[in-house]
């Protein structure tokens, strides 16, 4: 009936996750009791939970990851105390819920943190830098999310019943498969990132024909903001990684599942495969993820040294080039596992070629800051924090890209130190850069600057001392993922890590308390003008949080930086301008689809991690009942009056006016 | 805010001597969701070729088992792929059928699919079971496991378009020709004829190449 599953899946003798999960349970409880006490539920379900408006989804996608991080970090901070006590003993925990930690460590930061927080900023932003109403497929997108989430729910279920994979975050066969590995752990892992991996490649495929088909008038290849140019790259490359991902993954199951051979040790099954398959994914990954991020900070490094981005074109030739090599370096993934001297010399090649582009984008936005005007407002500190620090962790990339020097340092704590380097300074910056940027866009107000910047120096402190023992760690021979060690020289970086990772923890803290102390002080950091940042793309144009259909009429760029020449041209524009008559808006209706779609999954996807057939069969036949009623529907969109449109875009105009005549009066 | 700039500053920019062509501005509705289609299915196809590869890699792998030249059966698969192929040519017939609002035309058009769909289905179906019978099950090894999954695969592609084929049907039967729908159609035609690309390549590589080994 149950399949797999019955009371021995709940870990009752261990107290730290129970303890969690109880408390978690609690706090989620609490909430959902206090929502549906104060009424505040059809508010979530009409405007947020059925929302197909990219904004709302952007949002939602970011408050995921960002509760995700939280989840992720408190398996950092497990793991720093693990290594800082564990010196001759075995320390506080014990090794298969240690192996489960690093496993969903990895797992929960690079899928549901880092892919939902960009993958959230880009619905967010890039319509409206392209001056559109929405994205291409706004239902899609809507069920795009909520597949993310059920994957993440799925992860955070396995903290309590039953257990995650202790393989590490790749799940590398033989020790993933079914003889090895013979509980549920990557059952958990296999089936949640199946199911959040389609709502990614929707995302991409969403994303990729926005940004190639959907650009308003006068909106050239060239004169597209950056960010939009990294977007594209990014969901390229999402569109061709991701179903290699799916490939290889459902090969794995076939094997756990139904017995197949395609990674097994017997009857010819090749493990060498998978670590092909998943590199040629995981690789690409890496760019998936810092693209975007290279592209956030194009924009906030012109916003903020006020000058127009240096080298356009380079950069936009610099991030397609990133996008090719990358599905080109997979190899050095696993340099010491035999491949020989011409191979690996070639891949060395290609992962060090990678680096030339991302120099070019390091030379372009110091020249652009180079003589600028430069105000040291939150996003910009963290734009130049990731400067220096993504430049120390490339630099031990290309390192490890030497293959002689790989086979010292391969699997060490080096290697750690190296992609949290580039993760943490390039990813989580950029996206913590991107969050203060267009926080104001999405809500309405800023944040709180003095706390930003707090959360900034103390993150940016906390992640040197964390991770720069790490580097001489791994010189000092400390490999990863060890539970406890005997070495006396290792001991010391590992207790300076530790305290490095609280000072890490009070940079989230401040983060937390920005955002308490900006919604408390939200009138006083109420944005009026749309424009907080006196900003040069057309996210800018629109209100505060911006209205529906973001733009009252489609916007007609002329130019890059399309909305700072429309401020440099306000004077005569305002006189071109009364002519123009408001239209009728037609936008998508909302629609619970995504929401149906993921509890279905959920359903399906907790059924097949235990075994529960029937549940399977039932959560399918829910799901395919959904998909006939959506696509049965008459009416998709609602139309909104010209009247209406008018009266939203006359009260913008007349604030901004007002605001402006002001300026004029001082 | 209207959205004007000036005048004659597009020549401000340096770089563009001569003509600079404008973009119009976003495609229609009909150009958009067929252009998003396309690029979920070269998604598809680069799922499709880590099952290639796969095949490519284990096909020597018969861990004592049965080679392809043993078990294939060159008249069954020429059925399938002769049923294929003129599903494709009867979905295309259907589509035209569609674009000028012809619901005989386009039931017929559909039903033939449909059942040549369902005939390589059944002989598909066919081939597995016997397979499984005399021991030559997906476990028995790698290269049976990379056999039935690659085929396998596009055999469930074929059972879901099948699926679709009989809701676009009934689409029609409810709705009509609206432009909705019939943009869910040509999504349909695509998916449709992308599954015969594939099977040539499942042809080509699994069956002809299997049985000369």
């Amino acid at each position: 009936m149950l399949g797999k599953l019955d009371w021995s899946a709940i870990p009752f003798d261990q107290p730290i996750p129970l303890v969690a999960g109880a408390v978690v349970l609690v706090a989620i409880l609490a909430v959902l009791i206090w929502v549906v006490v104060k009424g505040h539920l059809p508010y979530l379900w009409h405007e947020w939970i059925t929302s197909v408006d990219h904004k709302r989804i952007g949002v939602m996608y970011i408050l995921l990851a960002s509760v995700m991080l939280l989840r992720g970090g408190s398996d950092a901070i497990m793991m720093r105390i693990q290594q800082a006590v564990a010196y001759q003993s075995q320390g506080y925990l014990p090794p298969e819920h240690y192996n489960q930690i690093f496993s969903a460590h990895g797992t929960i930061m690079i899928f549901f943190v880092a892919m939902p927080f960009v993958i959230g900023l880009m619905n967010l932003v890039v319509p409206l830098q392209l001056g559109v109403r929405d994205v291409a497929f706004p239902t899609l997108n809507s069920v795009g999310f909520w597949l993310t989430a059920t994957g993440a729910l799925l992860v955070n279920i396995s903290l309590v019943i039953g257990e995650f994979a202790r393989t590490g975050w790749l799940a590398f066969p033989p020790l993933s498969e079914l003889s090895y590995s013979p509980g549920v752990g990557v059952d958990y892992y296999a089936w949640s990132l199946q199911i959040s991996g389609v709502g990614t490649l929707v995302a991409g495929i969403n994303l990729v024909t926005t940004v190639l088909k959907l650009r308003t008038k006068g909106m050239n290849y060239l004169r597209m903001p950056m960010f939009c140019w990294t977007t594209l790259a990014s969901n390229l490359l999402i569109v061709a990684a991701f179903p290699i991902l799916t490939a290889t993954l459902a090969m794995l199951l076939l094997d756990r599942y139904l017995g197949f051979h395609f990674f097994t040790n017997e009857a010819g099954g090749n493990v060498m495969m998978f670590m092909n398959l998943i590199w040629a994914w995981g690789h690409p990954e890496v760019y998936i993820l810092v693209l975007p991020a290279f592209g956030i900070f194009s924009e906030v490094v012109s916003t903020f040294s006020g000058k127009a981005l240096f080298g356009y074109r380079s950069m936009v030739l610099a991030t397609m080039a990133i996008c090719v090599i990358s599905f080109m370096v997979w190899l050095h993934h696993f340099f010491t596992m035999g491949a020989g001297p011409d191979v690996n010399a070639i891949f060395g090649i290609a992962s060090m070629i990678i680096a030339i582009p991302t120099g070019v984008k390091i030379y372009n936005w110091l020249f652009t800051m180079y003589g600028g005007r430069i105000r040291f407002a939150t996003p910009m500190l963290w734009s130049v924090g990731f400067m220096v620090t993504f430049i120390v962790g490339g630099l031990t990339g290309v390192l490890l890209a030497v293959p002689p020097a790989d086979f010292m340092l391969h699997n060490s704590m080096f290697l750690v130190a190296h992609f949290h380097n580039v993760i943490i300074g390039g990813v989580l910056f950029g996206a913590f850069a991107g969050f203060e940027y267009w926080f104001p866009k999405a809500f309405g107000f800023r944040l709180d600057e003095r706390w930003g910047k707090a959360a900034f120096w103390f993150t940016f402190l906390g992640f040197y001392v964390t991770f720069m023992p790490l580097y001489i760690a791994g010189m000092l021979g400390m490999t990863r993922r060890m539970q406890h060690y005997d070495v006396g020289a290792w001991r010391p970086w590992m207790i300076i890590a530790a305290v490095g990772m609280a000072v890490l923890s009070i940079g989230v803290i401040c983060q937390i308390v920005q955002l308490a102390v900006s919604i408390r002080n939200r009138e006083a950091l109420r944005d009026h003008t749309g424009d907080p940042w006196d900003g040069r793309s057309l996210e800018w144009a629109p209100s505060s949080p911006p209205p529906v259909f973001n733009f009252a009429f489609n916007p007609d760029v002329r130019g890059e930086d399309a909305y700072w020449d429309m401020k440099a041209h306000a004077k005569q524009q305002s006189l071109e301008h009364e002519r123009l008559e408001y239209q009728d808006i037609e936008m998508p209706r909302n629609s619970p689809t995504g929401f149906i779609c993921a509890f279905f999954a959920s359903i399906m996807g907790f059924a097949l991690i235990w075994h529960i057939w029937w549940m399977v069969i039932l959560g399918g036949l829910g799901a395919f009942a959904t998909f006939v009623v959506f696509a049965w529907r008459d009416h998709d969109e609602y139309v909104i009056p010209a009247e209406e449109v008018a009266a939203i875009d006359r009260v913008n105009l007349e604030e901004r006016r007002s605001l402006v005549s002001m300026a004029g009066a001082v | 805010m209207a959205m004007i700039a000036t005048a004659g500053h597009a020549h401000a920019d340096p770089h563009h001597i001569g003509l600079v062509i404008e973009h119009p501005g976003p495609a229609p509705k009909r150009i958009v969701t067929a252009y998003g289609f396309w690029i979920f299915l070269l998604s598809d196809i680069v799922m499709f070729s880590c099952f290639f590869a796969a095949y490519a890699v284990l096909s020597g792998q018969t861990a004592g088992g049965p080679r392809g030249s043993e078990i294939f059966e060159p008249r069954n698969v020429a059925i399938e792929t002769v049923c294929l192929l003129l599903s494709s040519f009867t979905c295309g017939m259907a589509s035209i059928a569609a674009d000028v609002r012809n619901r005989f035309w386009f039931y017929l058009g559909m039903a033939v699919t449909c059942v040549l769909g369902l005939i390589f289905l059944a002989i598909e179906f066919r081939e597995f079971a016997d397979l499984v019978a005399r021991g030559y099950g997906p476990s028995r090894s790698a290269f049976l496991t990379a056999f039935f999954s690659l085929v396998g695969c596009h055999g469930l592609h074929v059972s879901a378009g099948v699926l679709w084929l009989l809701t676009m049907m009934a689409q029609v039967f409810a709705k009509g020709f609206r432009a909705d729908i019939l943009r869910r159609m040509t999504c349909f035609a695509l998916f449709w004829h992308a599954l015969d690309i594939i099977w040539v390549a499942v042809f080509s590589v699994v069956y002809l190449l299997g049985s000369g080994a």
